[in-house]
């Protein structure tokens, strides 16, 4: 028998090829890019010391980053609460909408997996669809065709060249890809839901409606919550649908924070300022990866 | 009530039903129509020829037969989407062996190896999973210029089994931990060594586990544009994804390389699907704990 020693280096050894990546590529470069923050100027390898400079300019000074002084507000930061709020909610309310209506029919396999095809595609590929289907040119954009045929006197709308709509229109086309996601979890939470509850709601008298708000979405509270933390993190550190679909423009309308520090860093050239914001999502991010510890951890007293 | 009053109040009801019924019906058949719809019309764009899709509208063009190859022919012959497709393969690969093998390593110790630090450990492991890599990426750059690793494959493979270790660990530990512990005893009592039991014992039994996290590894990382764009500076290495971010910047306009070359860089992770759709699915469930 082995000692206990040996044992215990022998663990180690295990061990160790994950965690000398683990430090190198995330552990590490996480405290650098906060101490990179700390600097400004350009090149890739920043010397000239700002202190908290680069927070402060981002959050005050950066009209891009953040405008408050006008009505409605402005900027990444607030495209990113647009995403958080309409994204998630709209992911969440067609997934859910889908999993339990799927649920009653006998091609419920084909709606799922038509419904989650979106998942599988590279973000690249599903911007480039959307890039057809907002297109204002008269032979390209399927929705502007339904529109004009609904209502022949409306002219194409360009969906991703308006600063008014494009942000809505780039979410749109995230809600199109991660309704399949939710869906798919929640179908999963709904199959095991105790039947005879909602057959006992509905000879109460409770409609379907009051069935799936009073009964079902609060026994699959957990499942939920889940799924929007899940579509929350999503939101906030998107890049490549808006970097392919519309390169934060026009006019940085359709910039969300995920995507500034891209921009930042790799089209500006700007790496402690770029650093600054990728600290602001860390520091946004941090309250969602705490309540993921938990969960996770409670799981895994269960077992 | 009469007879005739039951009656009635039955027929009412099944009338009410059957028309909640064909609303079912309408409502799912229409949502999964118009989440259908814009693949269909890039689909059908890419087997058309430029001039017909400057005249009109793919959906007019869904019985017209008038279909060519030639935008996929273009595509992969003179814009370099066949390299593209051979550089996805070499990027993909390699970056899902080597999370595997080394998450699967450090799962079995974290789930039946005795170590101190071992639940801490786990704990770096939970939270490093949704660290978003944007605060990772300038400096692990920095290091690779440092080593002569930027625009070459070995850094992309580092990269990309670095961030996936995370979830292959978080997977696979908790699906060793549930496999069932006389047969670690047994192996034991038998003389079999930690390694012994890891490759003949654990390894054996996990293979849906494996299957699910090597379909989810390889699509995320075919899928991956930015960690070829910030890493690979190289055309001659660009994956499917830079091949297509490059058509767009070039030809913003030419809608039926633009077609083509999406559904070229879609088959694969298409393919995938449609063969192995189960594990398919648990991957990317289990992958949503992952950010």
């Amino acid at each position: 028998m082995l000692t206990r020693a040996r044992r215990r280096s022998g663990a180690w050894l295990y061990v160790f090829p994950a965690g000398i990546l683990l430090i190198a590529f995330l552990l590490y470069p996480v405290v650098r890019t906060l101490w990179l923050s700390f600097f400004g100027g350009t090149g890739f390898n920043p010397t000239e010391f700002v202190g908290l400079d680069n927070y402060i300019r981002l959050l005050t000074n950066d009209r891009l980053f953040l405008k408050l002084d006008e009505l409605p507000p402005s900027g990444a930061m607030i495209n990113s609460v647009l995403w958080i709020v309409l994204f998630t909610s709209g992911s969440l309310g067609i997934g859910m909408f889908v999993a339990v209506l799927a649920d009653r029919v006998r091609y419920e396999p084909i709606v799922k997996a038509v419904i989650f095809l979106p998942m599988v595609i590279s973000a690249t590929a599903a911007a480039v669809i959307f890039r057809f289907v907002y297109s204002p040119d008269r032979t390209i954009g399927v929705l502007n065709a339904v529109l004009t045929g609904i209502f022949p006197n409306l002219e194409p709308i360009p969906w991703l060249g308006r600063i008014s709509l494009v942000n809505y229109a780039v979410i749109g086309a995230g809600i199109w890809i991660f309704t399949g996601l939710a869906m798919v979890v929640l179908s999963a939470a709904y199959k095991t839901l105790d039947k005879e509850v909602l057959e006992a709601a509905h000879v109460d008298g409770a409609s379907e409606w009051q069935t799936l708000w009073r009964v079902s979405v609060p026994m699959m509270a957990q499942p939920i919550a889940f799924v929007a933390i899940y579509l929350v993190i999503t939101s906030l550190k998107m890049i490549d649908l808006v970097l392919v679909m519309t390169n934060g423009g026009p006019r940085a309308a359709s910039r969300i924070i995920g995507f500034t520090f891209y921009l930042e860093v790799f089209n500006n050239g700007l790496v402690g300022y770029g650093s600054a914001v990728a600290i602001i999502l860390l520091i946004l991010m941090t309250p969602l990866i705490i309540i993921q510890i938990r969960r996770v951890r409670a799981e895994q007293a269960l077992r | 009530m009469t007879t005739q009053a039951r009656r009635s109040t039955g027929v009412a009801t099944r009338l009410v039903e059957a028309t909640n019924r064909g609303l079912l019906h309408i409502v799912l058949v229409g949502i999964g129509l118009l989440w259908l719809v814009p693949t269909v019309g890039l689909f059908v764009t890419s087997w058309r020829t430029r001039p017909d899709i400057a005249a009109s509208g793919w959906w007019t063009a869904l019985f017209q037969f008038r279909y060519t190859v030639e935008n996929y022919s273009e595509v992969l012959a003179a814009r370099n989407f066949g390299d593209g497709f051979i550089n996805s393969f070499i990027i993909s690969i390699p970056s899902t062996v080597f999370p595997i093998l080394i998450g699967a390593l450090a799962a079995y110790a974290l789930a039946w190896l005795k170590f101190r630090g071992r639940d801490a450990l786990f704990l770096i492991v939970i939270a490093l999973l949704v660290v978003p890599l944007q605060t990772t990426w300038v400096p692990v750059l920095q290091m690779f210029n440092l080593f002569n690793l930027t625009g070459t494959f070995t850094g992309i493979w580092l990269a990309h089994t670095a961030y996936g270790l995370p979830f292959a660990i978080f997977l696979l530990r908790n699906f060793f931990v549930g496999l069932p512990k006389e047969l670690f005893d047994s192996a034991k009592i038998d003389g079999a060594s930690d390694l012994g039991i890891f490759f003949r014992i654990v390894v054996p039994l996990s293979v849906p586990a494996i299957a699910s996290l090597a379909i989810f590894q390889f699509t995320w990382v075919w899928n991956d544009l930015l960690n070829a764009l910030i890493f690979l500076q190289d055309p001659a290495k660009y994956p499917l994804t830079r091949s297509i971010q490059n058509l767009l910047g070039e030809f913003g306009s030419e809608w039926h390389l633009l077609a083509a070359g999406a559904f070229v860089t879609m088959s694969m992770p298409l393919l995938v699907f449609f063969a192995l759709q189960r594990y398919f699915v648990h991957g990317i469930t289990a992958g949503a704990v992952k950010g």
